[in-house]
């Protein structure tokens, strides 16, 4: 349990989020032109790293808008809040 | 075996106040080279072990635990056992274990407390039921015992459930597998671990991999905390930090850690003597035999190794609880912990050949390994040996996220496995 700080509503309860996962996988523009080892990298394959982490975040019992979030996964320790569109720090 | 147990080994022993019993297992330093190496000393891990001495002859290999054996998510469980998964390929791996649990105290010597005292899942809306008579189909056809029973049969099975209709999600009936129960996590390890100890396996703990070196295609050996070890053959069995090892090899696999919880209340009298779980409002709850109630939460929805969780994840599960057994609500709980689970996309595991040679792994159990420790154990070794997986795991590969034929129990199986 963790307290995140939203980038429009300040700080909340981890409850009130829910989590997106990794962030900065990027859809295919062509879809159809991939491969099935293409496509399953990009739908299944993930890095779930034990340390620092950029993931996607929801605040869904709240503003309801999604964000980034630089997160230690090994202490949940979060080190930086950014908007989604924005260049990920570098930590 | 070198010391047999036996009432009579008890009773020798109880002239010297117990106080000479031999070590079940040795404390062995690695050597340089094995046949095959195993990483994880967890139940998986040290039953993969000890079947690749008993039925694959292969006695010169090691297991590598960085902690102490049994002390990751064997160790932190509910320690449910049961084999009523709906699709084929499921219920031949899930029932292929419970086969193998039915017999496992005799087999290794070794009192693991298996208990088949049924495991009854509810249904609370009609959705429930249709899923929940469908899989007991489903089950039957496969050989696998099921019964489908009304809300007047849940109630005479399970006395202090809570089966009026006027609460948020009212009992509506519910399935028993009889077959299913519960066995004493910590034995399943210390059993398995003394076994293959007795056949010339190496257990070394304390001992954590750092990295895993590669010549091409082939693996070479291992980095550890104790030093280089050479072999041509790893078996990942590292749950929740299954990714960890495979980063290290330069491999990705389809898998999310999360932690998972679970709570014991204080001792108290026997007042339930089989297990209940319950999908739709997420509570499941048995009684050790110490008399603690033994409660299993639900997963936390981020990504986490910190053995943790959040306090709302209990208090969502406590609820359920409390709606359900009424009974419960002055019960006080004694502990909460967290395990880190590695979750597949489709909620079924990975027991499996990579694209590097020499190199295997079995994960991705996510909720539920525990209840297959035997068969998991039992169809890695014949991976592992045999280079190729047995007709049991071949559904459970890693190439399935490439193929599309997933094996998706989500949603379809019991509670969250």
């Amino acid at each position: 349990m963790f307290i995140i700080n939203c980038p429009y509503c300040g700080e909340r309860d981890q409850s009130e989020f829910s989590c997106g996962g990794e962030a900065h996988i990027i859809r295919p523009k062509q879809p159809t032109e991939l491969n099935d080892d293409q496509w399953a990298e990009y739908l299944f394959m993930r890095k779930n790293i034990k340390g620092v982490q950029f993931e996607r975040w929801n605040h869904a019992h709240g503003c309801r808008k999604w964000f980034n979030l630089v997160r230690d996964t090994s202490n949940d320790k979060i080190h930086a809040v950014y908007k989604m569109g924005e260049k990920p720090p570098v930590i | 075996m070198k010391n047999k147990y036996s009432i009579f080994s008890l009773v020798k022993n109880a002239f010297s106040q117990h106080e000479n019993w031999k070590q079940a297992w040795g404390n062995p330093e690695p050597k340089k080279e094995y046949d095959a190496v195993i990483v994880g000393g967890g139940g998986h891990g040290l039953a993969t072990a000890y079947y690749l001495a008993k039925k694959h002859d292969m006695k010169n290999i090691a297991v590598l635990e960085k902690g102490w054996i049994g002390g990751g998510n064997t160790g932190r469980n509910t320690t449910i056992i049961r084999s009523n998964y709906l699709w084929d390929a499921s219920a031949g791996l899930y029932d292929h274990a419970l086969k193998i649990w039915e017999n496992l105290s005799q087999e290794l010597n070794y009192n693991i407390m298996f208990s088949q005292r049924g495991v009854m899942n509810l249904a609370h809306n009609l959705q429930d039921v249709r899923d929940l008579k469908r899989r007991t189909h489903a089950n039957r056809l496969n050989g696998i015992d099921a019964v489908w029973l009304d809300t007047k049969q849940v109630k005479e099975f399970c006395p202090i459930i809570n089966t009026s209709q006027d609460i948020r999600y009212p009992v509506l009936g519910g399935t028993l597998q009889r077959r299913a129960g519960t066995a004493r996590h910590d034995a399943v390890a210390w059993g398995y671990a003394r076994g293959a100890d007795a056949m010339g396996v190496d257990i070394i703990q304390n001992c954590e991999v750092k990295g895993i070196k590669r010549n091409g295609d082939q693996v070479e050996g291992l980095e550890t905390t104790k030093g280089f070890i050479k072999t041509k053959k790893i078996g990942v069995v590292a749950a929740g930090h299954s990714s960890v090892i495979a980063n290290m090899a330069g491999l990705k696999l389809p898998l999310e850690s999360k932690p998972l919880q679970a709570l014991v209340s204080e001792p108290v009298k026997p007042i339930i003597d089989t297990v209940v779980m319950s999908n739709a409002v997420h509570a499941y709850v048995s009684q050790s035999d110490k008399g603690e109630l033994v409660i299993g939460a639900g997963t936390d929805a981020y990504i986490s190794y910190t053995q943790r969780g959040s306090h709302d994840v209990v208090e969502g599960t406590l609820k359920a609880i409390l709606e359900l057994y009424p009974i419960f609500s002055r019960m006080k709980m004694l502990r909460q912990w967290g395990g880190i689970v590695d979750i597949c996309p489709d909620a079924s595991p990975i027991i499996s050949k990579t694209n590097i040679k020499g190199l295997y792994f079995n994960c991705g159990w996510g909720t539920g390994g525990f209840k297959a420790t035997p068969g998991s154990g039992d169809l890695f070794a014949h991976t592992i040996a045999n280079d190729e997986p047995h007709k049991l795991n071949a559904a459970f590969n890693l190439n399935r996220f490439v193929s599309g034929d997933l094996v998706d129990e989500h949603g379809a199986a019991a509670v969250a496995h």
